[in-house]
């Protein structure tokens, strides 16, 4: 795409919301028995020690059920140098991350290594876990690996192993149900050149659209194709604040983040001049006045707070002009 | 499981002797491989170029697509169900036939590939789409790992990758200087493309030259160790789409069209730990059924190989090593001078199937991987049947 005049408008957007999983049989056990400071493993059809457990059986999918107790020390199988670590890794300072064969495993476990430096790390290294203070039954409980001659290592030891009927009644007792895993990501999002050029008209009082070069209709807000046939549109057309309520709803329903008191309206209103109507409230009248045809215009918020945004419209309200006639917005419902 | 494989009856195919049953790969085009677009995330304003040039070339216009499928992330945008926004660059009026694959672009093309096999239609426009600049990439990858006991940890794509790179440097599968040789050759190859994100060698005081060897790339510093920048394919953006047709209908769009006379997709375990993944058994299975065992005739293969070792694993699992001189290998350049995310992998099929319509190759292979380490392989054969 050719190189815009201005640069589009962005702002990052900030997700964070925690995943809930349920677990099943397998990793909550495995992940409760974490919490409790043991390690165990599932045997696969063809005898190997799975650590993490795995709920089939790669090759067969024969569902695995037989626990085994493993160390907390084992053998480093590859690694990989982290110079910058991102957030949610295990160490904020640079660290190996690992595949990990604990004592007793056939498969080896991702982590991380806390070493200093890329040179005191090496494949067939001896390393241990380093358990968290306090555990929540998820990976994170171990905090990490250091190699096993540290000072940190040297003060871990395994717990007496546990088998058969043991295990069992050990892994039975408190079993995680559901995990709950915090994410968050930073995206920085851009508007299109189109919705840019929209927003930069808006900061400055004015609503633009742009024209679909096949049908002649004007989209506000612009986008970067015709969304019917899928051409670039490329006219900007200057709109009125002035508009017709095509339809619209009350909304008696409180909710989370609401920022006026209901019942209010929520109304789709189609600017004079435009072929595709905007989402915007409708205030100024009692909500049971609201109808379709009604004529409304743009209620602005002060000039000095006006920014790169639709919320520049505080509202629409009645002109008090008659109403439109039907067939002029029976299309665009 | 049934295989889709035609290689067993090869043959001119003719406008006479073609049905409905041949499908093949008629247009290509892709966007310019960048570093960071003035794009939305949901890839309208990289998508509507590329589509307006694939109906010129091919002399159609979008209401002579029967089918339209799609691949992208929505952890890529960050908003839930992103992908239909990009919708706007095909123009939904009157109602498509539409579907999405959260997955690179070459899935969706096999959907839409199945759907020629239904008979439902006989054109198919298959696309793919990333915003790769928009987060921070190499976290975002990590979302593609096991959700339970692994991505937590958010183990960066680099870091999965310096794993299965040291592996094999470790049993003396290959060594730092096959790998840097072939970023060498891939550098060298993309000065000829000019959708590349780059090419040739910018040595530390800036200069750009065509050439590049092995050796001056070996003399950069580590970013990951075993990584260094050369191994890893570059965070870009881009989209890339292909039109299919089948029987009748791809004579009459293309002289000679690429014939798919293989195409495969097979899955390895999500256990990280518990593969060997200094090889790629899904891509060896997904080769071996699309080529019907018989890699000879083949002269070009696009691998979709991210990490300059990736290429050494799959060149080993499609039987293409030792080849070097009978078979180019990723002579556009490659995913290692431009990788957009979800689209990489449709590029590599649409660069094969390039080559066997403008006749510069009989039978060329196109492969495309998706997840971690390549857990997930494609296979593409294209063949001109003349």
């Amino acid at each position: 795409m050719p190189t815009p005049d201005l640069e589009p408008l962005s702002a990052p957007i900030e997700l964070q919301f925690d995943y809930t999983r349920s677990v099943g049989p397998v990793i909550g056990r495995f992940l409760g028995a974490l919490a409790r400071r043991r390690i165990v493993g599932v045997r696969g059809s063809d005898g190997r020690v799975h650590v993490p457990p795995v709920e089939f059986d790669p090759d067969t999918a024969d569902p695995l059920d037989e626990f085994v107790e493993v160390g907390h020390a084992g053998q480093v199988v590859t690694w990989s140098w982290v110079a910058d670590p991102v957030d949610g890794n295990p160490l904020s300072e640079p660290f190996a991350f690992a595949l990990i064969r604990l004592d007793g495993a056939d498969t080896a476990m991702v982590h991380a290594v806390k070493v200093d430096g890329p040179a005191r790390m090496s494949t067939g290294m001896r390393v241990r876990a380093v358990w968290a203070e306090t555990t929540t039954a998820a990976i994170g409980d171990i905090v990490h690996f250091v190699p096993e001659d540290d000072a940190d290592a040297a003060a871990g030891t395994d717990p007496e192993p546990l088998a058969g009927a043991a295990l069992t009644a050990f892994l039975d007792q408190d079993p995680l149900q559901i995990l709950v895993t915090p994410f968050e990501m930073t995206v920085q999002h851009s508007a299109s050149v189109e919705e840019s050029s929209y927003l930069r008209a808006i900061a400055e009082g004015r609503v633009v659209g742009q024209r679909c070069p096949e049908t002649g209709k004007v989209y506000v807000p612009p986008r970067g194709a015709s969304p019917t046939h899928g051409v670039p549109t490329d006219e900007e057309v200057e709109v009125s604040d002035t508009g017709t309520v095509t339809t619209f709803c009350i909304v008696n329903v409180p909710f989370i983040g609401q920022k006026i008191k209901p019942p209010y309206v929520g109304a789709y209103i189609l600017l004079d001049g435009a072929d595709i109507p905007l989402l915007h409230l409708v205030l100024g009248c009692d909500p049971s006045e609201v109808r379709m045809g009604m004529r409304v215009r743009a209620v602005w918020k002060p000039r000095e707070e006006w920014v790169p945004s639709t919320g520049n419209i505080e509202h629409f309200a009645p002109t008090g002009e008659p109403d439109a006639p039907y067939e002029s917005y029976a299309e665009h419902l | 499981m049934t295989s889709t494989q035609t290689a067993a009856r090869p043959g001119a195919l003719t406008p006479e002797t073609v049905t409905d049953d041949d499908v093949a790969v008629v247009g290509f085009c892709q966007s310019p491989s960048v570093r960071r677009s003035y794009s939305t995330t949901n890839g309208t304003e990289m998508l509507v170029p590329i589509f307006q040039q694939i109906y010129k070339d091919l002399g159609i216009t979008r209401r002579d697509i029967g089918f339209w499928c799609s691949g992208s992330s929505d952890y890529m945008s960050g908003r839930a169900f992103s992908f239909i926004s990009s919708v706007d660059a095909i123009g939904a009026v009157p109602p498509i036939d539409e579907s999405h694959v959260e997955m690179d672009g070459a899935w969706a093309m096999y959907e839409a590939y199945v759907k020629l096999k239904t008979g439902e239609t006989d054109t198919a426009l298959a696309y793919g789409f990333g915003k790769s600049s928009a987060g921070n990439l190499r976290r975002t990858l990590a979302l593609q790992t096991d959700p339970y006991v692994v991505a937590p940890l958010w183990p960066d794509s680099l870091a999965l990758a310096g794993m299965q790179a040291r592996l094999g440097l470790d049993a003396g599968l290959w060594d730092e200087a096959a790998m840097a040789e072939v970023a060498a050759r891939s550098r060298r190859d993309a000065v000829g493309n000019p959708a590349a994100q780059f090419a040739g060698f910018r040595a530390p005081d800036g200069t750009v030259t065509d050439d590049v060897t092995a050796e001056q790339l070996l003399a950069q510093p580590m970013l990951a160790d075993p990584l260094r920048r050369h191994d890893i394919a570059p965070v870009t953006d881009g989209a890339a789409a292909i039109v299919l047709a089948s029987g009748r209908r791809a004579f009459a769009l293309c002289d000679n069209p690429a014939w798919i006379t293989g195409f495969e997709h097979i899955i390895d375990s999500a256990e990280l730990g518990g593969r060997d993944l200094t090889t790629a058994p899904s891509a060896a299975e997904a080769g071996e059924r699309a080529t019907g065992g018989d890699v000879a005739g083949i002269t070009m293969a696009e691998l979709h190989a991210p990490f300059t070792h990736q290429e050494l694993i799959l060149r080993s699992a499609l039987g293409l090593d030792g080849a070097a001189d009978a078979v180019a290998i990723n002579p556009s350049g490659g995913p290692l001078t431009g990788n957009p995310m979800f689209a990489a992998g449709l590029q590599r099929i649409g660069n094969a199937a390039r080559a066997v319509i403008d006749g510069g190759a009989d039978r060329a292979l196109g492969h495309a991987t998706s997840g971690p380490l390549l857990q997930q392989n494609l296979v593409c054969v294209l063949d001109g049947r003349r």
